[in-house]
C-alpha cells in the first residue's frame, strides 16, 4: 500500500514537472511530427531524377531516339549536351552529373550487329544505390521502329510485389519510424528524468527517504509509457493520413509489441541513467547506442543483407524485433503468434536491462 | 545509574577515504538526545563526509556507527524513517511550488493519508510559507528556500536532524530566526546535528565537536571548550594598534596576533603565569600606551588554538 503511495507521487511528480518543461514537451509532440514528414518524404529508395549528361558523337535519328527513351525513364534528368567524354569525366569530377551516356560515332553499327556494348554509361559508382540504378538502366531495351524486331527473349522471372505493389518507400519507412522514434524519445527520456535529479541534487534528497529503489524506478517509467502510447498514436494516424500506410494487422497487436519495445527502451533508459553523472552524458550514450539501432536493425537496409556478425549484433537491438514485429503486422497482416519469438526476445531484453538498472542504482553515494 | 542520558548517535573509529585522501579519520562520536550538537570546521575538514556517513548515505573505509541504535551500515533503509536530512544544496524540486514540494514529501514518507493535508497546511503556517504556496520554489529567496527545506526535512517528525551547514545562504535575520525553529525542536525532543563554520552559530550549540582535516581536534559544550584551551587570551586596546601589534610579534611567547578593529587578540601559552604582565612589559618597552584586559576565549580563539595544537604536536 505504502509502495503505491510513493509510486504514484513519483508519477505525479513526473507529470508536474514534464507539464511545466515546455521543451520536453515539445518534443513529445514535435519529434515525431518533424521525423515522420522528414524522413516519410525524404527516404527514396526508388532513385528517380538523377543528374545526368550526355555526349553523342554520332548524332543520328537512332541515338536521338535512344536518348529521349532513357529521358522518358524518368530515372535520370539530362542536363546538357556535351562535345566528348573528356567533358563528362569533368562534370562527373565536379559532382555535377552522377551519369553520363557517351553514344560512339558508331553507335548505329553497333546496334545493329549486336556484338558489342552499343554506348557507355560513366556512372558516379562511390554511391552504390546510383551504380544499382545504372545496372537498370543498362537493361534498358532499345525499341528502334525502323528496325525489323529481335525475337523477344522471356524472361527468366516474373516479379510480383506482395504487400507494396507501388514500391512506396513510405510504406517500409513509416512502421519502422515508429521503431526509430520511439527508441530515441524513449532511452533519452527515461535516462534524463534520473540524471536531472542527480543533476540538481534531487537525488541526494530522495535517496535519504524510505523509498525503495524498483518504486522509484517504476514510477519513472510508468509516465513514459504513456507518453510512448501517445507517440505511436501520432505516428500511426499521420502515417496513413500523409503517406497512406496501412494498418493490415489486428491493432490490439500493434498495441501489445509497441508496450513491451516501449518497456524495453525505457529499462534501458534506466541502466544508462544509473552509469552517466551528467545530462550530457546521457545523450552521448543514447546515440552510441541509437545509431547503430538506425543503421543495423534493418530499418535502413535489408537485415539480410548483412554479415554474420552485424546480424548478431542487430540481433541484441530491441529496434531489430521490433522493426520485424511491426512491419509484418502491419503490412503483411500478421498475427503477433506467429512472431512469438521476436516478442520473447524483446520482453528477455526488458527483464535483464531493468534488473541490471535496479541493481546498479545504488540508495547510497558511494 | 537510573537516569543515565539517552544516547542517539555513537560512532567509533569512523573513517572515510577517498583514494588517497583521508576525509574523515578515525572520529568517535556520543550525542545524546534531544540535544544540539554543531560540527564546527573549515570547508573540506569532513563535516558533510561525517553526516554522509551517519545518515547511512555513505559507507565508512572502517569504523562503525549507529543511528538510534541502528547501525547505519546494515540497518540504513529503516533508519530513514527516522531521520531527516537538510542537504547543503538546496535539493527539492525547483520546478514545483512550495506545497507540492511539501505533497510529495509527505507522499514519499507515506504519512497517512488523512494527516497529509493538515500536516502541510501546518508546516506552511508554522515556517511562514502559507503566502508563497504557489510560488515555484526555483524563485524563492535563500532565506524561504532554507525555510522549506527545514519544513521538508521535519515533515514526516524525525527524532534526528541532520541539517548540513543550512545557513550558508542566508541573511543574519532569517539565521536568527532559523536557530529559533531549532531551539523549539530541540525541546519537543528532536536531537540535531548541525555543521557550521560561522563561529556564533556553533556558540549556540549544546555541544560541539571541532573538526580539521578530517580530525576530530575537541569537542564538548562551548564553556568546557573554552576552560581548557592552553592559552590565556589577552585583548589589547591600543590608540596605535598598528604599533603594538608590531611590537608584540617581536615577542616569542605569543602564539597568536588578531586585529580586530582597534583592539588586538594575544593568545599566550598557559605555561605563562602571568600573561598581563608579559604584554606589558613588552609594550612599555617601546613606550606604548595602551589598555589590557584578560577574556574568556571566544570560539575563534578556541579553534584557532587546539588546530594550531594539533598541527604543532608531533607525529601529525
Amino acid at each position: 500500500m505504502k509502495s503505491f503511495v510513493r509510486i504514484f507521487a513519483i508519477m505525479r511528480k513526473e507529470f508536474l514537472q514534464m507539464g511545466r518543461d515546455r521543451l520536453t514537451f515539445g518534443m513529445i509532440v514535435g519529434i515525431p511530427l518533424i521525423q515522420l514528414l522528414m524522413f516519410g518524404y525524404a527516404i527514396n529508395t526508388d532513385v528517380r531524377n538523377l543528374s545526368a549528361a550526355y555526349v553523342d558523337e554520332s548524332d543520328t535519328h537512332i541515338s536521338r531516339q535512344f536518348i529521349a527513351d532513357i529521358t522518358a525513364s524518368q530515372v535520370i534528368v539530362m542536363k546538357q549536351r556535351v562535345a566528348s567524354v573528356f567533358e563528362l569525366e569533368r562534370l562527373l569530377d565536379a559532382g555535377l552529373i552522377s551519369i553520363g551516356i557517351a553514344i560512339p560515332d558508331d553507335f548505329d553499327r553497333r546496334v545493329l550487329e549486336r556484338d558489342r556494348q552499343a554506348a557507355q554509361l560513366l556512372v558516379d559508382g562511390a554511391d552504390p544505390i546510383i551504380a544499382g540504378v545504372a545496372q537498370r538502366l543498362s537493361a534498358l531495351p532499345l525499341r528502334f521502329d525502323s528496325q525489323a524486331r529481335q525475337p523477344q527473349q522471356a524472361a527468366l522471372l516474373e516479379v510480383r510485389n506482395y504487400y507494396n505493389p507501388e514500391r512506396r518507400s513510405a510504406v517500409n519507412i513509416v512502421p519502422g519510424l515508429v521503431g526509430v522514434i520511439l527508441t530515441m524519445t524513449m532511452v533519452l527520456f527515461t535516462a534524463v528524468a534520473i540524471v536531472r535529479e542527480k543533476e540538481r541534487g534531487n537525488l541526494e534528497l530522495l535517496i535519504n527517504t524510505p523509498i525503495k529503489t524498483p518504486e522509484l524506478m517504476l514510477g519513472k517509467i510508468l509516465p513514459y509509457i504513456l507518453i510512448g502510447l501517445i507517440q505511436l498514436a501520432l505516428i500511426l494516424a499521420l502515417g496513413w493520413y500523409f503517406f497512406q500506410v496501412p494498418i493490415r494487422g489486428s491493432l490490439i497487436h500493434v498495441l501489445v509489441a509497441s508496450l513491451i519495445f516501449i518497456a524495453a527502451n525505457l529499462s534501458l533508459g534506466l541502466l544508462v541513467s544509473t552509469v552517466v553523472a551528467t545530462q550530457f552524458q546521457a545523450m552521448q550514450m543514447t546515440f552510441f547506442f541509437f545509431l547503430p539501432s538506425i543503421l543495423i536493425s534493418g530499418f535502413m537496409f535489408p537485415f539480410d543483407g548483412m554479415p554474420a556478425l552485424a546480424q548478431n549484433i542487430a540481433e541484441l537491438l530491441p529496434l531489430t524485433h521490433f522493426n520485424r514485429l511491426i512491419r509484418g503486422i502491419m503490412l503483411r497482416g500478421a498475427d503477433i503468434t506467429s512472431m512469438l519469438d521476436e516478442m520473447f526476445a524483446l520482453a528477455i531484453f526488458t527483464a535483464v536491462t531493468l534488473t541490471l538498472a535496479i541493481l546498479r542504482f545504488s540508495k547510497r553515494l558511494d | 545509574m537510573t537516569n543515565q542520558k539517552q544516547i542517539a548517535i555513537t560512532a567509533s573509529g569512523l573513517t572515510m577515504r577517498f583514494g588517497s585522501l583521508v576525509a574523515v579519520n578515525n572520529v568517535d562520536l556520543e550525542i545524546e538526545k534531544g540535544i544540539i550538537y554543531g560540527f564546527l570546521g573549515p570547508n573540506g575538514s569532513g563535516k558533510s563526509t561525517t553526516i554522509r556517513m551517519l545518515c547511512g548515505l555513505l559507507t565508512p573505509s572502517s569504523g562503525s556507527a549507529a543511528v538510534m541504535g541502528m547501525d547505519t551500515k546494515k540497518e540504513s533503509e529503516s533508519l530513514k524513517q527516522k531521520i531527516g536530512y537538510m542537504t547543503q544544496r538546496f535539493s527539492l524540486y525547483e520546478d514545483l511550488s512550495v506545497k507540492e514540494n511539501l505533497q510529495f514529501i509527505s507522499e514519499i514518507y507515506a504519512v497517512p493519508r488523512k494527516e497529509r493535508k493538515p500536516r502541510v497546511e501546518e508546516l506552511l503556517e508554522s515556517f511562514r510559507l502559507a503566502d508563497r504556496a504557489k510560488q515555484r520554489s526555483g524563485t524563492l529567496s535563500g532565506g524561504q528556500r532554507q525555510r522549506l527545506a527545514l519544513a521538508a526535512a521535519t515533515l514526516h517528525k524525525p527524532e534526528i536532524l541532520f541539517l548540513d551547514e543550512p545557513t550558508s545562504a542566508v541573511d543574519p535575520q532569517n539565521r536568527r530566526d532559523f536557530w529559533e525553529v531549532l531551539f523549539e525542536l530541540a525541546e519537543q525532543g528532536t536531537t540535531i546535528l548541525v555543521s557550521t563554520h560561522y563561529m556564533d552559530e556553533a556558540a549556540r550549540c549544546h555541544r560541539l565537536a571541532i573538526l580539521d582535516e578530517g580530525v576530530k581536534v575537541a569537542d564538548g559544550s562551548p564553556k568546557q571548550l573554552g576552560e581548557s584551551i592552553s592559552s590565556h587570551v589577552v585583548e589589547i586596546e591600543a590608540d596605535d594598534p598598528n604599533k603594538a601589534r608590531l611590537c608584540l610579534m617581536q615577542c616569542e611567547e605569543i602564539s597568536s596576533i588578531t586585529q580586530l578593529g582597534i583592539k588586538l587578540r594575544v593568545m599566550i601559552p598557559k605555561t605563562i603565569s602571568d600573561p598581563l604582565a608579559l604584554v606589558n612589559s613588552n609594550l612599555s618597552e617601546e613606550n606604548i600606551e595602551a589598555k589590557i584586559e584578560q577574556v574568556f576565549p571566544d570560539l575563534e580563539d578556541i579553534f584557532v588554538s587546539v588546530t594550531q595544537q594539533r598541527r604543532e604536536a608531533p607525529g601529525v
